[in-house]
């Protein structure tokens, strides 16, 4: 209410044109909400930091975000030796920011560091699959993962950056948090610790990076924890582009000259989550019929139409579409059909429907749709808002019935980062079906691309057809920016400041 | 005096360890921290390694006096989103808000007196009623409203402040307004009431009939008594600007020690926090203590109190 009422009012006063100052000098002023803990990307688990790694730091491998191909980036070429080892052939002649030669030091003490469980990497999983780097010579490095990992490759073109071995032996963590030094298409000239921090275009950024060179002069991240102020200041012209704008908003600075609006697809899908295992004290979500029922019963088009808005788009089985493995090929849908809905309840002996609790932690509007759904076919949710940790409690703790549940895979775009988490038998798995189970270990446990595929393919199927969930949509984010930016929006939430150019 | 000045001292320990009480069980009570430090999608076992490694597996009560006899030591621990001193994060925030505290503690003296005194002198006028209309709002209007009321006027219309950040003067226009507006009602209406009483006394009537000018009267006879109470709720009001900082801290993007309570309470970040919070309630406390041995004073009555 607060921001819509002010945003109105902003947009009524709005008279005069951004001020192009930052377009003159060639950089680009983005805000971001959330302050990382740290800036080196092994020691934050925040959006924002990993935006920063992917500028400033590189990566053995580089996926190409339009068309999902792997390229050598920091590694020319790389091969499998056998299940567990990968062997690296690096490139010559790339420096870091502060003139160190990259080799095969800068890998091995890396990778060597971040995996150590003593040395504390926020994100545990995105290491501890590593268990050990070996130099073969000064350019050629083998990885040997713990056990059979197929998502290497994955994770080695994403959070696993390299830093400069000799830099990050003397300063640690610590300072690459205050004087970051990667061998990205940017180098920080400047880290105001909370406040903001200042990239500028690499000079020396290595010819033949999949990345390209950064066009963009500078850029500069600013921490602004308020939305309603990153608005203001991008309307006062004091910022050009900003992201997570939310939906209400972006529809009325869309109508604003000089102003642009891109919406574009995140990672993050969403789902009616149930607990449908043996010891589950909701006895009716034990039920198929039930089950079904329930999937009838969301209009999900309706829904994505009117509250979730543009670059979304309907799921129909528990991954993200971009992963590997993922797909609805032969998975059972479940149209809209509120009449077929009560009917299965009725079948399954719920006639006048049941009560169930249900439980929810973000966009709290669709929340309300979902269980204003469930209720005009007889299910009466009892709703509770609360926040992620207390919310997963409850599942944990098998209290919860229903759950309004997202997940953003940590950009990973493999399935071994969604649908395990929630049917591999682990913490939140609320169906525990051990056939599905199987097929999701030979999925995890192959590196062959075949054997994956089908397997996944298989669980992802039984899934559906057991209706453990009701697969609803991904999620879309919204970047507003002055209208002279050209910029594209990635479904992996990553402003690549290298590609963006002023018309 | 003597007797007095302990006997306060004492009562403002005493608050300051019941502060620190609240928050401590506020902040762990109001969620998991080892769920805010894992994150989403941590396990149990990833769970149980934090609580481990951070010492919250212990009961609430040692947690609490674990940190009170550290604190007391002068070690109040590093931050667990940070990872870094929390006196050097506190000590590196603290100048932004005191500097926006005592320049709206100016900008509401300064606008509150001047109304305070033409109010009470031209009693019931519009003057009067307008003065009164300004405190009424600035009373009734949260003031992070009024600070978005601010943004759209002197940001996005007429483009002479900029929204966010701490890198000039210019920045500190809007916060200094919309904090110190909030405080000025107060001063205000308590300058008007001193005022009113003082311009009835006898003293004041000898003045004007010796034949010495209004303004003189005003100024330099009634104003200065009528002021002390004023300079008394000063010293209590900047305490209170200095917490009251958090939102406006928040809106602006101005670094400072709001901002930073306002980060640790969303990461559940409880050693800055709780730090935050003992750092602003022996402040205010102190404050408030030389208010009332100021007060104590001026006026030997309230010594047996």
């Amino acid at each position: 209410m607060r921001k819509t009422f002010s945003l109105a009012l902003a947009a009524a006063l709005f008279a005069a044109a951004p001020a192009l100052a930052a377009k003159r000098d060639n950089s680009v002023r983005f805000a971001y909400d959330q302050v990382p803990e740290n800036v080196d990307p092994y020691f934050n688990n925040v959006r924002i930091g990993v935006i920063i790694s992917q500028q400033v730091w590189d990566t053995l491998i580089y996926r190409d975000p339009n068309t999902g191909e792997y390229k050598g980036q920091l590694a020319k070429d790389w091969k499998q030796v056998d299940d567990r080892t990968i062997e690296f052939e690096l490139r010559q002649g790339v420096k870091f920011h502060n003139g160190e030669e990259f080799d095969a030091d800068d890998v091995v003490y890396t990778l060597n560091f971040v995996s150590r469980p003593e040395n504390k990497a926020v994100t545990q999983t995105n290491v501890n699959w590593i268990d050990r780097a070996e130099k073969i010579d000064k350019y050629k490095v083998r990885l040997v993962t713990k056990k059979v990992f197929p998502a290497a490759i994955e994770y080695l073109a994403g959070p696993v950056v390299i830093h400069p071995n000799e830099y990050y032996e003397k300063v640690g963590p610590k300072g690459q948090n205050e004087k970051p030094v990667g061998s990205g298409p940017f180098r920080v000239t400047q880290h105001v610790i909370g406040k903001s921090i200042t990239l500028e275009r690499n000079p020396d950024y290595f010819k033949d990076s999949p990345k390209g060179q950064a066009k963009i002069q500078k850029v500069e991240i600013r921490f602004i924890p308020d939305r309603q102020t990153q608005v203001a200041e991008l309307l006062s012209g004091g910022l050009d582009l900003l992201m997570h704008v939310a939906k209400d908003q972006a529809d009325q600075i869309k109508s604003i000259p000089n102003l642009q609006v891109v919406s574009g697809e995140t990672m993050r899908i969403v789902f009616l989550h149930m607990n449908a295992q043996e010891s589950s004290p909701h006895a009716a979500l034990k039920d198929l019929r039930v089950r079904r029922a329930l999937n009838h019963a969301i209009d999900r088009d309706a829904m994505l139409k009117n509250i979730v808005g543009e670059g979304a788009r309907i799921i129909h089985t528990i991954c993200f579409p971009s992963q590997f493995g993922c797909t609805d090929e032969g998975a059972m849908r479940y149209d809209y059909n509120p009449a077929k809905a009560k009917q299965l309840l009725a079948e399954a002996g719920y006639p006048n429907g049941f009560e169930v609790p249900f439980h929810a932690y973000r966009e709290r509007n669709q929340s309300e749709a979902m269980a204003g759904y469930l209720n005009a076919v007889g299910v009466k949710t009892s709703f509770t808002f609360l926040q992620y940790a207390a919310m997963r409690e409850q599942l944990r703790s098998n209290k919860a019935g229903l759950l309004h549940q997202t997940w953003g895979s940590f950009s990973v775009n493999d399935v071994s980062a969604s649908t395990p988490y929630y049917f591999g038998f682990v913490d939140d798995d609320a169906s525990r079906d051990p056939e599905v189970k199987a097929l999701l270990d030979e999925g995890g446990n192959s590196v062959d691309p075949n054997v994956r595929k089908a397997a996944y393919k298989k669980a992802l199927q039984l899934i559906a057809e057991r209706a453990y969930t009701v697969p609803l949509y991904s999620l879309p984010v919204f970047y507003a920016a002055t209208a002279d930016l050209v910029f594209k929006a990635y479904p992996d939430e990553m402003p690549r400041f290298w590609e963006m150019t002023w018309r | 005096m003597f007797a007095f000045i302990a006997k306060r001292l004492g009562l403002a320990l005493l608050v300051a360890l019941a502060v620190s009480m609240v928050a401590f069980a506020l902040v762990r009570l109001s969620g998991d921290v080892a769920s805010a430090i894992a994150g989403e999608g941590a396990r149990a076992e990833d769970l149980e390694l934090v609580r481990r490694t951070y010492g919250l597996d212990r009961p609430l009560i040692v947690q609490y006096l674990d940190w009170l006899w550290r604190t007391l030591q002068g070690d109040f621990g590093s931050s667990l989103y940070f990872k870094t001193d929390v006196i050097g994060l506190v000590i590196d925030k603290f100048p932004t808000t005191l500097l926006l505290g005592i320049l709206s503690l100016l900008f509401a003296l300064l606008i509150s007196i001047p109304l305070g005194v033409a109010a009470a002198v031209y009693q019931n006028s519009w003057i009067d009623r307008l003065a009164l209309a300004l405190a009424v709002v600035g009373q009734a209007l949260p003031n992070f409203f009024f600070a978005l009321l601010l943004i759209m006027l002197f940001s996005i219309q007429l483009r002479w402040l900029p929204v966010s950040g701490s890198g000039s003067w210019a920045h500190f226009v809007m916060p200094t307004i919309a904090l110190g507006y909030y405080i000025a009602p107060a001063f205000m209406r308590l300058t008007r009431a001193g005022m009113v009483e003082v311009l009835s006394a006898d003293y004041i009537r000898t003045a004007r009939a010796k034949g010495l000018p209004g303004r003189s009267v005003v100024f330099k006879h009634a104003l200065r008594n009528a002021v002390v109470p004023v300079v008394a709720l000063a010293a209590v009001q900047l305490g209170f600007l200095l917490g009251g900082s958090v939102v406006i801290e928040t809106i602006f993007a101005l670094d400072g020690l709001g901002y930073l309570a306002y980060q640790s309470i969303t990461h559940k970040d409880f050693p800055v926090t709780q730090a935050v919070v003992m750092l602003l309630s022996v402040f205010y406390v102190l404050l408030t203590l030389a208010a009332d041995i100021a007060n104590a004073w001026l006026d030997p009555r309230i010594r047996v109190a």
